[in-house]
């Protein structure tokens, strides 16, 4: 008698009726060991440098489960995981098969009636001196012809940085920062004092900035430009911190250098462009003149634009390493 | 009025200067800034909507002095301004309804930075709705990459960076493979401009290049099907809507993968043209892949316990109606399918921005268990999640329903094996819907008589901010609108489809 009780109060009918009547509800027999949740809760109040306790945690979960796990569950593990790499292998060939038989297909390297060697390249190269102002073909076709593309590009550079900013950052303020900064770690012995680092240093670095300037300034005479200049300015920049540690750097680049250059010139790069696809786009007559090819003045709105993309990209540089070795600039 | 040309430029040139300045500001001045950034873009947008409407055509911005096919170029239709509308209005009213979650979750000294995020999300989604050039919408692609990942790592957990990390690499696979089949897509016909590039693939390329144009056409349908969580490639979408602030999952579910999907869209109706689509059989494929993710979806959206993964799943379900639209290949389907995009796009931001309401009365939680009687507790999040679940399974006077009824339309023209896969899979994939989402509901209006108790200081703590009401209030106005004017939207769609190609 009382079997069939109990199997009344677990029908369906029996528990819409306590539903209705606000006593139970459906979901009361779900309930248990739970792993997903607390983990999710011990990683919301702790932070990762203080893992140790839920990694011992983890791992006796992992043995708990190897313990109760059947040998037949262990081999279906073993063989779905063998199966994976087969199939990557399987896929990857594929693919890379697929991928050489359409390049067999494509038109011949070099050859001028392939497409791709039309009036639009033809123009590039008869009228970018004209149009642009620039000796260099390839400054007037980013900077000018493709403006808009460099734009969008040297915004990638800049939200790669906030990106790793986001990550990497540590503020002194708050409790995480704090343990951080007291944590013991290798930092302690910066600068290294290393005689041989430190001469090489004081002659490269004058020499690697001053020749990234050139190329930056002679982005639109000669090959270069922003993108490569500032690349070279932000090494000599990481040689010299790696030599004379942050204290000395700090004099002359922080956290507030970087916000203002990187900041200001990713403005100006935006207000000009503004300027110029709005009196393009309209017709208007544009008071910025091409000057003579071949001067280094010339070529409009290049030149500036050249040195604002290399000050971002040197930042940028300079400021991933600062990131990675010390959370900051 | 012919100065509504320059909006486009405008709001995409403003997009990224507010985020640049946003990184330097404190955190009140930025999300101010933010704030102003959307609504002057609403603006922007519904002029550049007024003014196609009322030419009843679209125009073609040149960015700069040299016109096509030597410089860049914007196109602006009554399509791409419906679009731009919408994105403003979802993403102000996402990060409107987050915003004390986002102060909460976020570490202090990043929240600027959070909101340089947005700005510049928003400026990739603006960019890849208007651009006429296959390379700038790859520029824009990647800041639409990089952004979203950083949407999720911000919460600063290991989970975050678990997911970030693995949605960056499918992210990152799908760009690949989209670069690959853009600089192929060059090769062979030297062009850049999407309707350059039609005139070439009509003249030359389907003559002298067939095979290399039919992996072309796959590499960049799966690039873009990867990086909007089409079914086999869904496997990073619920980590990294689980793992992330409610108003970044509202915009990645909402907006991230819908701009994928309008560039796919326009890629085939553009640069390809749609008859060569038809010939290749593309569609046939992403037609099946799509109705395996509305069934698929669907059935591992039951087997969750914690309502927001499900909502998750959820989408990766929804999504594959859209791409089924897509792969029916008629004029209807393609049409059901944008508006499916609108009607995805207004709903699931609701219900994951009304999750967030539902999360601070249940104990931080939003396991089934945790969120039982929580519709009492936070009455507007309740309300507003009850709408969204109506919708996604299809309730009168919503936008899910006037979607599922287009879609079997659409089935009715097709072919009858496609037009019988349709319905079944439309019928199955409702009553999984209906599974899910009404459980989730029940759950929500469970009475509860201690749990009240013992929860009520938190409540007490946890009023809906004025801020938050206002957002459900004008998400559930939008909906009822987008539900019931229907038919408005649908001609604007029809509108802006006619004069898309």
């Amino acid at each position: 008698m009382s079997k069939i009780r109990s199997d009344y109060e677990k029908t369906l009918w029996r528990k819409i009726v306590r539903f209705v009547n606000g006593e139970k509800d459906f979901f009361d027999e779900q309930s248990g060991f739970d792993v997903e949740s607390e983990e999710l809760e011990s990683r919301k109040h702790n932070n990762f440098f203080e893992e140790t306790e839920w990694k011992k945690k983890k791992v006796q979960i992992t043995e708990l489960i190897e313990e109760r796990s059947e040998e037949t569950d262990r081999r279906a593990i073993k063989l779905y995981e063998k199966f994976y790499r087969l199939f990557a292998v399987i896929t990857c060939v594929a693919i890379i098969a697929i991928l050489l038989a359409t390049v067999t297909n494509l038109p011949d390297y070099g050859d001028a009636s392939n497409p791709a060697n039309n009036e639009v390249s033809k123009k590039y190269i008869e009228d970018g001196i004209k149009d642009t102002g620039a000796v260099n073909i390839v400054a007037g076709m980013i900077l000018d012809y493709r403006a808009f593309d460099t734009l969008g590009e040297s915004h990638v550079l800049f939200i790669a940085a906030v990106c790793v900013m986001i990550l990497l950052k540590i503020d002194p303020d708050s409790e995480k920062g704090k343990r951080f900064i007291n944590l013991e770690n290798d930092r302690a012995y910066e600068p290294k004092n290393d005689p041989i680092l430190a001469w090489a240093t004081r002659i490269l670095v004058p020499l690697i900035i001053t020749f990234g300037i050139y190329i930056i300034v002679n982005g639109h005479l000669s090959p270069g430009g922003g993108f490569s200049g500032g690349a070279i300015i932000g090494a000599g920049l990481i040689l010299y911190l790696n030599a004379f540690g942050f204290k000395k750097t700090e004099r002359f680049f922080t956290q507030k250098t970087f916000s203002v250059v990187s900041v200001s010139a990713l403005l100006f790069y935006s207000v000009s462009k503004t300027y110029a696809f709005f009196t393009g786009a309209n017709g208007l007559h544009s008071f910025i003149s091409k000057g003579t090819p071949g001067d280094i003045l010339s070529s409009g709105l290049i030149l500036p634009l050249n040195i604002c993309v290399g000050a971002v990209v040197a930042c940028t540089m300079y400021s991933f390493y600062g990131m990675f070795r010390k959370g900051g600039l | 009025m012919e100065f509504c040309t320059n909006f486009p430029m405008f709001s995409i040139i403003a997009c990224l200067m507010c985020g640049v300045v946003c990184s330097v500001l404190k955190k009140n001045p930025a999300r101010y800034l933010t704030y102003t950034l959307l609504t002057v873009l609403l603006i922007l947008s519904s002029g550049v909507l007024a003014y196609t409407l009322k030419i009843d055509g679209c125009f073609i911005y040149r960015m700069g002095h040299f016109g096509a096919p030597f410089g860049n170029e914007l196109r602006a239709g009554v399509l791409e301004g419906v679009l731009a509308v919408f994105f403003s209005v979802i993403m102000f009213l996402s990060v409107l309804a987050g915003e004390k979650h986002i102060f909460e979750d976020v570490e202090d000294s990043k929240i600027n930075l959070y909101y340089t995020l947005i700005c510049l999300m928003m400026s990739s989604l603006l960019a890849l709705t208007y651009t006429n050039d296959i390379f700038t919408a790859y520029v824009f692609v990647e800041i639409n990459t990089i952004t979203a990942a950083g949407l999720v790592a911000v919460m600063g957990n290991g989970r975050a960076y678990f997911s970030s990390v693995k949605y960056m690499i499918m992210s990152l696979l799908g760009s690949g493979l989209l670069l690959i089949g853009i600089t192929l897509l060059y090769d062979v016909t030297g062009h850049l401009l999407l309707s350059d590039i039609k005139n070439a693939v009509n003249t030359i390329v389907i003559k002298e290049y067939t095979e290399p144009f039919t992996i072309i056409i796959a590499l960049i349908t799966i690039g873009l099907s990867i990086k909007s969580a089409l079914f086999p490639f869904h496997s990073w979408l619920p980590d990294a809507h689980t793992a992330s602030t409610i108003s970044s999952s509202a915009i990645l579910s909402s907006l991230v993968l819908k701009a994928y999907i309008v560039l796919l869209i326009k890629i085939f109706y553009r640069a390809i043209g749609r008859e060569v689509v038809l010939e290749t059989g593309v569609n046939d494929i992403i037609f099946v892949f799509g109705i395996m993710a509305m069934i698929f979806g669907s059935v591992f959206a039951i087997a969750q316990k914690d309502v927001k993964r499900m909502t998750a799943y959820s989408s990766v379900a929804q999504i594959g109606y859209i791409f089924m639209g897509l792969g029916i290949g008629n004029e209807a389907g393609i049409v059901a399918a944008v508006f499916h995009i609108f009607a995805h796009g207004a709903t699931k931001s609701m219900i994951f921005t009304s999750l967030g309401g539902i999360k601070e009365v249940s104990g931080h939680s939003t396991k089934l268990e945790a969120i039982k009687g929580a519709g009492f507790r936070n009455k507007v999040a309740g309300v507003s999640f009850a709408v969204g679940a109506f919708s996604m399974v299809g309730i009168p006077f919503f936008p899910g329903f006037v979607s599922k009824i287009n879609f079997a339309d659409a089935a009715a023209e097709a072919g009858s094996t496609k037009m019988i896969v349709i319905l079944v899979a439309l019928a199955i994939s409702t009553v999984l819907n209906c599974l899910y989402f009404f459980r989730a509901l029940i759950a929500l209006y469970t009475p509860v008589s201690n749990a009240a108790g013992e929860l009520k200081e938190e409540v007490d703590n946890t009023r809906p901010t004025l801020k938050y009401i206002m957002a459900m209030a004008f998400f559930i106005a939008f909906n009822i609108f987008a539900g019931t004017f229907s038919d408005m939207i649908i001609k604007l769609i029809n509108k802006g489809l006619t004069m898309f190609s």
